[in-house]
């Protein structure tokens, strides 16, 4: 049966499986697709605002309430920023204990992301929990990676959601050497278990699809490493800045259907971060079992198929566990845990790559150390556009298919990005309108 | 005895709450058997009942939508439990009650004619009665644990209210307060956290909110004697917990001390 002459609108209210609420419109009209719009209408939460004033050494612990899944990435963002503002480098023990964090949150929200949220749409059940009826054994493996992730998180931060141990200039404490003995030996277990997983999910059956050509990838470079702490930015396009050049390049615009602000590249088009554009431009720097496992399974830096990101995420939780297992065994107490950051009149800019992409952070200092404005940029703001974009194209090559199927093709397609509302507002409802 | 019917419910919040419940890596598939979870929507269950036997709210009222839902919401639940400090106490987010949020809409967004948001971010407990709250920015998931244990037995939950100085002497912690000059808000921070920060050299900075009988006007004596400035204790009780009572009116106590000081 053909839908081309009926009217079709369909709306997923609230879509599930993403961190945060949001909703999907899309509308077809006389066979046509004439749009598709991402609605975020999470509550705005104003940090931005309230930031003002604050000490320079407070962002650190409230911007990690932005997000209870990747709270160190908005750490990491904002300490750097503010070392920047303050004319500081913290030492470079300091800086591989911050790697080793970073991994532990890639490891939790990667498995997270990957057994709980979206391998169900590739195997066909509506939750991980569901999924686990059949699939006991690979559900099990994923939540013990992940209890693996988190347990960096508490040896380094302290506390897997919003982490205590960082401030401006490194950590309160280093962990100690017998703690560090024992993350090395679980690591190796997860080593092997996230190669394991890599190879599982490289069997689930993946939907053909292309991102659309004019959408540019952009993720942070590092001269030897693949970018968690990356320093420049760069893009398919030829882009290559540093943190304070973000605002010559990018904005952030308002639109009416969403309480996160949209990203746009100054010189036109929309732009994704994420997995898929990490791997475009550093699969060169990936650890030395991770990039034999991504050539094993014909990962290429060549990938524009959205719906293989899941596969990226899992070789990047190889990656993760393979430096995690490097820096907790070549680990040495470090000469001092925090190197002090005096204050000073100045703007600084810092960011890093968050498990869903580029998060990018501003912050005014005045000469007592009090924040006078703060910007703060997160992935799935900058992302908005480009999955619009991408959900539009899918749609046009897919309107053969019935509401059901379409809806539940838009949905996973969504879930491809990660989206993570929760950041994005400072997602999701699906609606398909037929006219 | 069939398994209870659990909802988790969202407004203004991180989500780090209800990732709580999935953190819990090694009970995960435990709980879901013991729970009937029915809506649960980061995890992927989305049935709407019209009524659940236990929901848990994450998350503070911010807008007049909002409102109107947590009504609704208590009309489905039969025991309402709040998690985490937004859910709780209003959250960080309660930062702009005593602000001008005109000038935050602003400050964030092109258009604020297309915000639609409310003055204030409140806790559940100023809409609708809750039966229990969950303390903490995030919640710690031995509370829960033992929290959702009790409720399948049928047994009310083990009360606390004790501090967080409790938590460090049975942790064996030196006082960083007493013994390094540490900005600390352990004597008026309610317990839950096992003394996480003193235990990382760090000062308490009251995630879990108020604790029975908080006496900030003496820690303000107490941080004064260890020469910490009062703008300091001003923006710590003003930080998670801002809009706690007791955290609230101990600020305009301080602010009204250092005036006289002044």
């Amino acid at each position: 049966m053909t839908h081309e002459h009926r009217a079709r609108r369909f709306e997923v209210d609230a879509l599930a499986r993403v961190e945060g609420e949001g909703g999907l419109i899309v509308e077809i009209h006389e066979g046509a697709l004439t749009d598709v719009r991402l609605r975020i209408f999470e509550p705005p939460r104003f940090f931005e605002g309230f930031l003002r004033g604050r000490k320079y050494t407070e962002p650190a612990d409230i911007t990690a309430r932005i997000c209870g899944i990747c709270p160190v990435a908005y750490q990491m963002s904002a300490c750097q920023a503010i070392e920047a503002a303050c004319g500081v480098e913290v030492d470079p023990d300091i800086r591989t204990l911050r790697h080793l964090l970073y991994c532990g949150e890639w490891i939790e929200s990667h498995a997270l992301h990957i057994h709980l949220l979206h391998a169900p749409d590739f195997l066909g059940y509506h939750s991980g929990i569901a999924m686990a009826a059949d699939h006991r054994a690979e559900v099990e493996r994923g939540l013990r990676l992940k209890k693996i992730g988190n347990r960096i998180v508490e040896v380094v931060g302290g506390r897997a959601v919003h982490p205590i141990n960082v401030k401006v200039g490194g950590f309160y404490s280093a962990p100690s050497l017998a703690t560090m003995r024992d993350l090395a030996e679980e690591l190796r277990w997860a080593l092997q278990a996230s190669i394991d997983v890599a190879r599982w999910v490289a069997t689930f059956p993946m939907p053909l699809h292309e991102l659309p050509h004019d959408i540019a990838l952009v993720a942070l470079r590092h001269p030897t490493e693949y970018p968690m702490l990356g320093e420049r930015l760069v893009s398919d396009g030829g882009l290559n800045i540093e943190a304070h050049e973000w605002r010559d390049h990018f904005a952030e615009e308002h639109v009416q259907h969403s309480t996160a602000l949209h990203g746009r590249m100054l010189a036109g088009g929309d732009y994704m971060v994420g997995p898929l554009a990490r791997f475009a431009l550093n699969a060169d720097h990936l650890a030395p079992q991770a990039a034999a496992l991504a050539a094993e399974l014909g990962l290429t830096p060549a990938e524009r198929n959205p719906f293989r990101s899941i596969l990226v995420r899992a070789i990047e939780t190889v990656h993760a566990c393979e430096v995690a297992l490097v820096i907790a065994d070549g680990y040495v107490l470090p000469a001092r845990s925090f190197v002090p950051v005096e204050p000073r009149a100045a703007v600084g800019c810092g960011w890093s790559e968050a498990p869903r992409g580029l998060l990018w952070h501003r912050y005014e200092l005045d000469a007592d150390g009090l924040v006078v404005t703060a910007q703060i940029v997160p992935p799935t703001s900058q992302n908005q556009p480009s999955i619009e974009h991408d959900l539009m194209h899918l749609v046009e090559h897919s309107l053969h298919l019935d509401d059901a199927a379409l809806e539940h093709l838009c949905e996973q397609a969504v879930r491809n990005y990660d989206p993570c509302i929760s950041c994005a507002t400072h997602f999701l409802d699906m609606r398909v309108i037929r006219t | 005895m069939s398994a209870p019917t659990v909802a988790v419910w969202k407004f203004a919040s991180c989500d780090g709450c209800q990732l709580t419940i999935i953190d819990c890596e090694d009970e995960l598939l435990a709980i879901a058997a013991a729970l009937d979870l029915r809506l649960f929507l980061e995890a992927g269950p989305s049935e709407l009942l019209d009524h659940y036997d236990i929901s848990l709210v994450e998350g503070s009222i911010t807008t007049a939508h909002d409102a109107e839902r947590i009504r609704d919401v208590r009309e489905r639940s039969g025991l309402l439990v709040t998690i985490g400090a937004c859910a709780t106490a209003g959250g960080v987010q309660a930062l702009r009650n005593s602000a001008d949020v005109a000038g935050y809409t602003a400050a964030v967004y092109a258009r604020p004619d297309w915000i639609e948001t409310l003055a204030t971010s409140t806790p559940i407990a100023d809409h609708v009665q809750v039966d229990l709250e969950l303390r903490g920015c995030p919640i710690s998931k031995e509370v829960l644990l033992s929290t959702i244990t009790a409720l399948v037995a049928g047994r009310r939950p083990a009360p606390t209210g004790h501090s967080v100085c409790v938590e460090c002497k049975a942790a064996g912690n030196t006082c960083v307060l007493v013994a390094h000059g540490t900005a600390c808000l352990g004597p008026v921070t309610h317990a839950g956290c096992a003394a996480l920060c003193p235990s990382f050299q760090r000062g308490c900075f009251g995630c879990f909110g108020p604790s029975e009988s908080a006496d900030v006007d003496a820690l303000h004596t107490a941080w004064r004697a260890a020469g910490i400035a009062d703008a300091d204790l001003l923006r710590a009780l003003r930080t998670f917990n801002v809009a706690a009572p007791e955290f609230a009116g101990g600020a305009q106590r301080v602010q009204l001390r250092a005036k006289e000081h002044a």
